[in-house]
């Protein structure tokens, strides 16, 4: 008889899985449920990938998106940036290596946190298709463009270089990326084009030349030379971290006891917190970190709780601000009035971050539609999960009619109104991996309706404004509109011509003094309309 | 043109004649006549009627909340005016249907609703000093009257004792009707065409000597007009059966002292020598009509608080007492409930012991 244990043959089975594998198997976790949202997925990881190069090597962003359709169902997307471009040895590795990085690690206002990466879109492209994704890049005129064609060996997560080759290129530095795919290209909310217009409103400091599929061309010319502040990196504030966080930084720190450790990796902690962060964890300051067990950690962790520490820097935050965010809103949406609110920096669970608020109404946006709610986290589009989002929920618990829009309970208000919301912050809290709504953090939401009303207010007023002008021309034609009525009875009563007394008033209603008592509202005919009201005899 | 025409006709056209005369020297067209608001009705103590106060209201067409109601007088004395030069009269509702039209390429009616119209119309009675009977303008009749009394209305002669059982029924204008002869000591009138009915049958009238009047409800003008003029030019006294109730009071107190409504009509409304015949409290337990007691509701309290603090009634210690009465009962009583007694005990028995007795609150 065979007295082996039977985990010993289900162990010849089990192997270590390669997180390539895993996205092959699981390619809805990366955002590419679907064929069209495939398309959009490509366009927005390459698209951020360049406006984070751009911004980071302090470039005036210029963006050509371009895409082929090649079958019904194949699609190519070239991206093309005038970035710093790729040092030779890293362009495989970003490319063709899953979750490989600069952003992860690090806390500050990016866009990449967002996606997985392009190598997702790259794996999605071969899985797809079977073909390369091809790369060139330049960082200097002084050095030559590289061209690659690169697979992803999904077995290892590794790149695997099909072609390499230095090529002729008449940018001086920049990167520009091919991918084909299957996808599908549609028009509306969710499409490509939303979602290039849509980063054109948030970022107006970038152009973005786009043709489609159907070789229309569209420009979103920039609006501002100015780039936005440069994000700075901070540490993370004791208030936000977790234990298992907590213990990786423990492991592999360089600091030699605990106290060193609190005050070299974490912000807002000088000696004295940490000291008293020790004394609340009833740890002593010189322990060494590697020594700290999984229970000390715990220890440690409920010792930040008690301990007071004063809110992390907020100057790592680069908001839009209220000027450029109208000017965006200006650019790429039709409307009569425009206005933008920016809030000063909160924070939640210790990590910093800012609201901002902008309304467009009237002019070209349908009148009686829901309102058009454009959503943003750290100047990337959110187009999926409107419904689970805090932004969604702020906007709906805001009272609009307040601000003369309709609204019926707590919804979506009604009107000629488009609603930005943008939140930056070094950690945007989404709901889940697919990262398109933001979770409803209470300090998140507070921020949200305190910059929506703000907007609010001033769409109010202009809102009310417009409403007494349209009263006034109304009240002028009213008038017009009486005299010929009033004039016949004054002529049947007197035998007087009617034509001679309806010139006589309408001559009046030009008179500066008529005019004011046109325009001027009288509120003592209230009262006599009250007590007629009161009517007694029942006569018919 | 008829003689009684020309007060009316020659007050539109002086109205008419201010406001062109207004336009053509480019001043804001006005129409200036006695504010008719609760603030400006008063009462007066000596002759016991509501009156309006000194205070005057401008209406001026080029104003945005006057607009409409100067157009809308202006329609009413151009309707009446046409009325009158055509010498043909029209009811209330008539009225209301000749101003309801849509202004020429607008949305907006000279007048939605009638209460606007008739609005305008006691308006024009203030403007122009005559009443809307004397514009032509008359209410539905909604009243009858029986008894020994001969006039002359239209050309035609008619006795009041011989209309079989429906009685002679009041028209809304009473002003031309010529009384022949008048063979009666006073004057009953009562709120419920039932009630009367019944002392119709029981030739009540006949053998009282008497006259018996009502209307539907409401008194309307041209009932109050009627017991006025029987009261002033054949001094009869008018004696009110109403129900129990504070809207039976109610309907007392415009009788005798005028209404807000109509405050500038009170005197050729108001009749001073009216009485409160029933149904009392002391009748309600003098009869024992107690267990036909209808429990008040929660409105019934607020109207009799509201009209026991009425000036005319403030002082006026049997009618505090009545109320007294009453709210301590919480309850009402309907004239009807003296059937309960047997039908013809209303004629036989109360009215004539009531009388003679001369019951009467003032």
């Amino acid at each position: 008889m065979n007295e082996t244990p039977i985990a010993y043959e289900l162990a010849k089975k089990q192997k270590e899985i390669s997180v390539a594998e895993f996205f092959t198997k699981n390619r809805h976790l990366l955002g590419f449920d679907n064929k069209r949202k495939a398309l959009l997925m490509s366009v927005k990881e390459a698209v951020d990938n360049s406006l984070d190069a751009c911004e980071e090597a302090r470039i005036l962003p210029e963006i050509n998106v371009e895409i082929i359709q090649m079958s019904e169902f194949k699609y190519r997307v070239i991206v093309e940036d005038n970035g710093p471009g790729i040092v030779k040895k890293q362009i495989p590795n970003i490319f063709a290596k899953l979750l490989y990085g600069s952003k992860f690690h690090t806390l500050r206002q990016a866009r990449g946190q967002q996606g997985i990466g392009i190598s997702a879109a790259v794996l999605y492209g071969q899985l797809t298709t079977g073909r390369a994704v091809k790369i060139t890049s330049r960082v200097s005129k002084k050095e030559a463009s590289f061209y690659y064609e690169l697979n992803i060996d999904t077995q290892n997560n590794k790149p695997s270089i099909l072609k390499e080759e230095t090529v002729e290129w008449q940018k001086e530095h920049g990167t520009k990326v091919e991918i084909d795919l299957e996808a599908e290209y549609l028009k509306g909310n969710q499409s490509v084009d939303e979602y290039l217009k849509q980063t054109a409103v948030i970022n107006p400091h970038i152009t973005i030349i786009y043709t489609n599929p159907k070789s229309e061309q569209v420009i979103y010319a920039r609006a501002t030379d100015k780039l936005p502040d440069e994000p700075k990196e901070i540490k993370p504030h004791p208030y936000g971290i977790e234990l298992g966080m907590l213990i990786d930084k423990l492991r592999w720190t360089e600091s030699r006891t605990l106290q060193r450790f609190l005050t070299s990796e974490f912000s807002r902690v000088g000696p004295g917190t940490a000291k008293e962060i020790c004394g609340h964890s009833g740890i002593l300051p010189n322990t060494k970190p590697s020594q700290v067990s999984r229970d000390v950690a715990e220890k440690i962790l409920e010792g930040i709780q008690k301990t007071k520490i004063i809110a992390p820097p907020t100057d790592c935050l680069s908001p839009i601000g209220e000027e450029l965010l109208e000017k965006g809103l200006r650019k790429e949406i039709k409307a009569e009035f425009y206005c933008a609110a920016s809030r000063s920096p909160s924070v939640y669970r210790g990590n910093p971050f800012l609201l901002e608020c902008g309304i467009a109404y009237g002019g070209e946006i349908p009148k009686e539609e829901k309102a058009n709610i454009l959503r943003f986290a750290n100047r990337v589009p959110l187009l999926y999960q409107e419904g689970a989002c805090a932004m969604t929920k702020s906007i709906m618990e805001t009272n609009w009619k307040a601000y003369g829009l309709q609204q019926s309970g707590d919804s979506i208000p009604i009107g000629p109104v488009v609603i930005v919301a943008h939140m930056a912050s070094v950690w945007v809290p989404f709901t889940s991996e697919s990262k398109e709504a933001i979770a409803h953090y209470p300090e998140i939401i507070k921020e949200i309706k305190l910059a929506l009303q703000e907007c609010g207010r001033r769409l109010g007023m202009y809102v009310r404004k417009k409403v007494r002008i349209s009263d006034q021309i109304e009240r002028a034609n009213m008038f017009e509109k009486y005299i010929p009525e009033v004039a016949d009875s004054l002529s049947v009563l007197t035998g007087e011509k009617k034509d001679k007394i309806l010139q006589g008033l309408q001559k009046m209603l030009v008179k500066p003094e008529i005019k004011k008592e046109i325009i001027e509202e009288d509120s003592d005919d209230k009262l006599y309309k009250m007590e007629f009201g009161k009517k007694e005899g029942g006569e018919s | 043109m008829k003689s009684q025409t020309k007060k009316p006709v020659k007050e539109l056209e002086d109205l008419g004649e201010k406001l062109v005369s207004d336009i053509e020297k480019g001043v804001n067209p006005a129409i200036e006549f006695s504010l008719r608001s609760l603030s400006n009705i008063v009462f007066d103590t000596k002759t016991k009627t509501l009156g309006l106060g000194d205070k005057q209201q401008q209406r001026t067409f080029f104003n945005v909340a006057h607009a409409k109601k100067f157009l809308q007088t202006l329609e009413i004395a151009k309707v009446s005016k046409n009325l009158l030069n055509a010498g043909k009269h029209a009811s209330l509702r008539d009225v209301f249907y000749m101003a309801k039209r849509t202004i020429q390429s607008s949305n907006i009616n000279i007048v939605d609703e009638q209460p606007e119209s008739d609005g305008a119309i006691e308006d024009l009675e203030l403007i122009t000093d005559c009443s809307r009977e004397q514009l032509n303008i008359n209410a539905n009749k909604m009243g009858s009257v029986a008894g020994n009394v001969t006039i002359e209305d239209a050309g035609d002669t008619i006795n009041w004792a011989k209309l079989g059982s429906g009685g002679w029924s009041i028209p809304s204008n009473v002003e031309d009707i010529e009384f022949k002869s008048v063979k009666a000591k006073y004057v009953i009138y009562m709120e419920k065409q039932a009630v009367w009915e019944r002392l119709h049958e029981d030739k009540f009238w006949e053998k009282q000597n008497c006259l018996i009047v009502t209307s539907q409800g409401q008194t309307t003008r041209g009932i109050r007009r009627i017991l006025q003029r029987l009261s002033q030019e054949h001094e009869l006294p008018i004696y009110v059966l109403a129900d129990f109730d504070p809207w039976g009071f109610y309907i007392y107190s415009v009788l005798k002292f005028g209404s807000i409504n109509l405050a500038h009509m009170s005197g050729t409304m108001t009749l001073q020598n009216a009485r409160f015949l029933g149904i009392t409290a002391d009748d309600a337990l003098n009869y024992d009509l107690k267990k036909h007691f209808i429990k008040f509701k929660d409105v019934d309290m607020t109207r009799l608080k509201q009209i026991s603090d009425y000036d005319w009634f403030k002082k006026n210690k049997e009618w505090q007492r009545q109320f007294k009465m009453m709210k301590d009962f919480g309850a009402k009583l309907e004239i009807q409930a003296l059937s309960s007694r047997g039908i013809t005990f209303i004629s036989d028995k109360y009215l004539p012991e009531k009388i003679k007795k001369q019951e009467l609150l003032d």
